[in-house]
């Protein structure tokens, strides 16, 4: 939904001009996997804050419940058992969105309006304006979207966009009791984030690093990884990039030539083989589950 | 705990064993993440899984359930074997120079005095060698052949790394590492604190099991000690003040006891529970018990108890035997009990044995629960198919179900781990027909009472004459409750030390328990408790986070017993001269006149260090116990086998192989299993995302763990063809249960007296009421015995098999 005391910088399938009066902080929300116990509080805090409910599910020999995202489990704690310089390690991932700086969902978004970036940085849906063709998802490079077929809508992670406009911390961050998430401007965060590193690196995490991945131009929600030299062990991709597809489908020289509608058929057939159909997805070829216990 | 929550950031090494606190105590785990942070600490984890709490720690090592006092006492003997012991402290304020009188032994796995008809030992060979003065001797040097620290040094000698490993499945290497890691916190200026909860009070050696590190901490000079401590992360956020109020069947409130048969008067009772000195000049606090109890008469009775009639002590009934929970589900089981009130609990769910509990239920004529919730124990007697498979029509059990509210609907305090009383207040009104525990027992008191005016009864003196003075005699207020608690003034208390000054005046809510009085001149609900709400007001409600030392001392958040001192024993924080061990961690200091600091002193506030008054003012010996003469088990821990043990045997002593001072009930060893039947070693425990068996009713707790499990190794699962998530069939001895399979590398198959030893992690959450997948309750398969101490059940440590479903 449209929130009138955030601006609106960017959103899907049209280039509005932004309004700049307002001077406001570009917001960043560390995720020190270090600090994080698993206890799943921001799990439930996301849930308190947005009216959701999931399904109570069933054991399936693993933590990680609900299996996955949803549109009702808009934040998720994975757990990953790996085996590190032959040492076990039980690590646990608060998976959700990123926000990305360069956000693949919105270039992907063919409905006006339906996705958004405001001057903060938070991505956020509005999805009343979603047509539910479901190329945000695979615009995504982190597989966070999630398609609610009982409104043919797709949901994910505001950063608790209506708190944070109104000058609170998302849910999430209010409910960590290790301090494990922490929010504020993007630049404290992230000096918060190297004071972290050096503290891992006298630990023996030689590989300690910051998560903030350059192929989307940085994200407001990122991590410090103890092995940061492993970042699939936690379940998040090495190097993410914006399809390619996605990025000639918002180029300039695209809307130059006039050709968009036309070739907006021929990427949007493209983005749509590339999923197969978002309504008729078969149950083994749904986004991959990341491995777990 | 005898430190606090906040205190544990002042830490350099963060114990965690026999308790997972990252899940269980997510919210108090944030001053570990602290430690880390801000002072460097580092975290080591000892556990049969690899838990939440070990995904965060510097150092993770396997342990075989049940055999944390083998593991323990190879660290004392690390300690003592490489001198890393804080030898100042050791011989000022604990036992170690006390002489041990001729006649103890310990052979073949038995101290001296055992009764074997009885399973009991008699103590008095335990004792202290007297002087002619009554005093015990003492040899400072520590070289006495009988001192305690000799003693104490060859009953450790046995316990050699290879021993350890060998007897806990912990590899060598790594329980080295871990004792390094110990012994690094000696010097004076380096603290360990020691973190635990049930995963050491639940087994049939528990008390020891904490004594154990106690000792290790008293070796270190790490109790009084900021950032030190042994600390116990309590089960309930209410769990401390049910025991600091006596919510024990042979307690009353403030660590008082209960008269038992053989204290026939006042006298008797008294006598026995008001100790000497057992050294000169100690301060000896509990001389002061017959103030304690007389108040506390004073606030029940009233006007009713008296100098003539010994304070109303007929009134109190006398304990022929101990009542503790397991005892009464014996009885009840024998058909021998009629009624049971279950306040706030589920003892279905929550006590070993679940058949054995049941048909106990079933014998009853009435039972009442009083709970927020409908508990598993409120519908015993309903049938839901194979996870509660009763005959209803069998049942003759009457229940009534008095619907109570939750802490958020009502006011009063909460007691913390930390002893922290913190007042809350109601947050919402409670539904339907819900009311507060104290109008549920304020209307079943007054309707009781009417009953005995009208009847008369055999003795109904204690009932007519309980004190009741609130403002609606049927519901008692949170704040009536609280300020009975702290005491009041029955008359004016004079100052002793200053002529025609009083310590509190005639009516005037006490200031703490310094002014009690055994005269009747003061009226006390908990003696520990006073001070707590004072002529200045509610003392809990108090919210200053403010720490000036930085040391975690907020004396102005909330109040806590005894006094709102913060660390326990903290004279021991300085040494003998009075200046604190470490420099920079300035707790309390003798400034020539008195003790200053951040807290409020353990100690007799003007007693110079020169006065020879030792830091441990409660005990009669003024030092610390290394050597605990009062256990009933031992004097020091021994490692004892769990009741279900897969080595049917004892490595250390194979005659005496588990804990030869526990109480079994005939019925009960009948229904213990063998390693032969039930190979497998099974361990019960909490999870992160639920409380108990309150949120399996919630909606977003049983989405977070929507269904039961257990965790096995991924060996046990290539052997017995058993994937993650396959339904299981876990059996013992009791019972069985079928729940899935949880395949993981967190638990170790571990090598034992040259066996492959695997474990069963049982979590604990679900049952066949509620909003989760229904399930079968866990504890059909756990073992009816208890510690030897004080009967806690073994639920830690036991038998079972596992097939696939």
């Amino acid at each position: 939904m449209a929130n009138q005391s955030l601006d609106v910088v960017r959103q899907s399938a049209g280039m509005a001009t932004p309004p700049s009066a307002r001077k406001t902080m570009v917001v960043g929300k560390l995720i020190d996997v270090s600090r994080c116990i698993g206890c799943k509080a921001c799990q439930a805090a996301c849930m308190e804050w947005n009216d959701l409910r999931d399904q109570v599910g069933s054991n399936r020999g693993a933590y990680t419940n609900p299996p996955d995202l949803d549109d009702q489990s808009w934040c998720l704690m994975r757990f990953n058992e790996v085996e590190i310089g032959g040492r076990l390690q039980w690590l646990i991932l608060k998976d959700g969105c990123l926000h990305c700086s360069n956000p693949g969902c919105l270039d992907a978004c063919p409905a006006p309006g339906a996705i958004v970036q405001y001057s903060n940085g938070i991505v956020d849906f509005h999805e009343e304006n979603c047509i539910g063709c479901g190329y945000c998802i695979t615009g995504c490079p982190f597989n966070i979207p999630r398609l609610r077929r009982a409104d043919s809508r797709v949901y994910k992670c505001t950063l608790c966009s209506d708190r944070v406009a109104v000058g609170l911390e998302p849910a999430c961050i209010k409910t960590c009791p290790t301090q494990a998430l922490c929010f504020g401007s993007k630049e404290d965060m992230l000096e918060l984030a190297h004071h972290r590193l050096g503290d891992l690196r006298e630990r023996g995490f030689a590989q300690a690093a910051i998560y903030d991945p350059p192929g989307v131009d940085g994200t407001h929600v990122f991590f410090v990884l103890p092995h940061g030299d492993r970042p699939e062990a936690y379940g998040l991709p090495k190097d993410p990039r914006v399809s390619p597809v996605v990025q000639v489908w918002r180029s300039p020289v695209a809307r130059g030539f006039g050709v968009v509608t036309m070739f907006s058929v021929l990427v949007a057939g493209i983005l749509h083989y590339m999923r197969h159909g978002p309504l008729e997805v078969p149950e083994d070829k749904k986004p991959e589950e990341k491995k777990e216990p | 705990m005898t430190n606090n929550w906040v205190d544990i950031k002042n830490a350099n090494l963060v114990m965690v064993m026999g308790g997972n606190p990252a899940e269980a105590h997510p919210c108090g785990f944030k001053w570990v993440i602290e430690a880390k942070v801000k002072n460097k600490a580092k975290l080591v984890v000892v556990d049969p899984r690899f838990t939440r709490t070990a995904a965060v720690a510097d150092l993770y090592a396997p342990i075989r359930a049940g055999t944390d006092i083998a593991f323990l006492g190879g660290v004392i003997n690390y300690l003592l074997q490489h001198d890393a012991i804080q030898r100042e402290y050791v011989v000022a304020y604990t036992n170690a120079p006390f002489i041990v009188r001729e006649d103890f032994a310990f052979a073949e796995g038995l101290f001296s005095g055992y009764k074997e008809q009885i399973h009991a030992y008699d103590k008095t060979r335990w004792a202290y060698e007297l002087d002619t003065d009554g005093y015990a001797k003492i040899d400072v040097t520590l070289s006495h052949p009988r001192c305690v620290f000799q003693l104490m040094k060859k009953h450790y000698e046995r316990y050699t790394p290879e021993t350890v490993s060998d007897l806990t499945g912990t590899p060598r290497d790594l329980f080295l590492q871990i004792c390094a890691a110990i012994a690094s916190t000696a010097p004076a200026a380096r603290t360990m604190t020691s973190l635990y909860a049930l995963g050491w009070t639940q087994h049939s050696v528990g008390s020891q099991n904490i004594r154990a590190m106690a000792m290790i901490q008293l070796l270190l000079g790490n109790i009084g000690m900021p950032g030190g401590g042994v600390n116990a992360l309590r089960g309930h956020s209410n769990i401390q003040g049910l025991t600091d109020l006596g919510l024990l069947s042979h307690q009353l409130p403030g660590y008082l006891t209960m008269p038992l048969e053989g204290d026939p008067d006042l006298a008797s009772y008294l006598g026995t529970r008001t100790p000497k000195p057992l050294r000169p000049g100690q301060l000896n606090y509990w001389q002061n018990y017959p103030k304690f109890f007389v108040s506390l008469q004073k606030a029940w009775y009233g006007a009713a108890a008296s100098k003539e009639n010994d304070w109303a002590y007929d009134y109190l009934p006398k304990l022929d035997k101990v009542y503790d929970v397991l005892a009464v589900f014996e009885l009840m089981s024998q058909g021998k009990l009629e009624g049971y009130i279950c306040q706030g609990f589920n003892p279905l769910g929550s006590f070993p044995d679940k058949n054995k509990i049941s048909k106990g239920l079933a014998k009853l004529k009435y039972l009442v629960s009083i709970d927020p919730l409908k508990t598993e124990t409120s519908v015993f007697w309903q049938n839901h198919g194979e996870f509660n498979d009763v005959d209803s029509a069998s049942i003759a059990t009457e229940v009534f179900r008095l619907p109570s509210t939750c802490f958020a609907e009502e006011d009063g305090s909460l007691v913390n781990s930390g002893r922290w009383l913190q007042w809350h207040w109601k947050g919402a009104e409670p539904p339907g027909e819900a009311k507060g525990d104290a109008e549920i027992i304020g209307e079943l008191f007054v309707r009781l009472r009417a009953l005995y005016r009208k009847e008369g009864g055999a003795f109904p003196d204690p009932i007519l004459n309980l004190a009741w003075p609130y403002r609606v005699a049927r519901a008692p207020a949170p704040d009536e409750l609280a300020k009975e608690y702290n005491g009041w003034a029955l008359a004016d208390v004079p100052d002793p030390k200053q002529p025609g000054a009083f310590l509190a005046r005639e009516g005037e809510q006490l200031p703490g328990f310094a002014p009690l009085q055994a005269d009747g001149s003061t009226a006390c609900g908990c003696w520990i408790f006073a001070g707590s709400w004072t002529q200045a007001g509610n003392q809990m409600a108090r919210r200053d986070p403010s720490d000036p030392s930085g040391l975690g001392a907020t004396l102005n958040w909330a109040w806590s017993w005894p006094a709102n001192r913060r660390i326990l024993y903290n004279r021991a924080s300085a040494d003998p001269s009075g200046k604190p061990w470490d420099p920079d961690r300035r707790y309390l200091t003798w400034n020539g006149k008195k003790w200053v600091g951040s807290d409020i002193p353990d100690y007799k506030v003007d007693a110079a260090p020169d006065e020879g008054m030792s830091p441990f003012i409660m005990n009669a010996e003024g030092v610390a116990r290394l050597w605990a003469p009062a256990m009933v088990d031992g004097p020091f821990p021994e490692h004892y086998e769990p009741f279900e043990t897969p080595l049917d045997s004892n490595p250390l002593h194979p005659k005496v192989i588990s804990n030869p001072a526990a109480r079994v009930y005939p019925g009960d060893r009948e229904r213990f299993g063998t390693a032969r039947e039930f190979p497998y070693v099974a361990t019960t425990y909490r999870l992160t995302e639920h409380f108990h068996f309150w949120t399996k009713h919630t909606r977003i707790g049983a989405v977070l763990q929507p269904e039961a499990f257990v965790e096995i190794s991924e060996s046990l699962a290539a052997k017995k063809g058993i994937r993650n998530g396959d339904k299981v069939v876990v059996s013992s001895k009791r019972g069985q249960i079928v729940v899935k399979a949880m395949v993981t590398k967190r638990i170790a198959t571990l090598k034992v007296a040259g066996q492959e030893i695997e474990t069963v992690g049982i979590p604990l959450h679900w049952g066949f009421v509620g909003v989760t997948k229904p399930s079968y309750l866990i504890n059909t398969l756990t073992p009816f015995v208890g510690d030897a101490n004080i009967q806690t059940p073994e639920f830690k440590a036991f038998l079972v098999n596992i097939v696939k479903a």
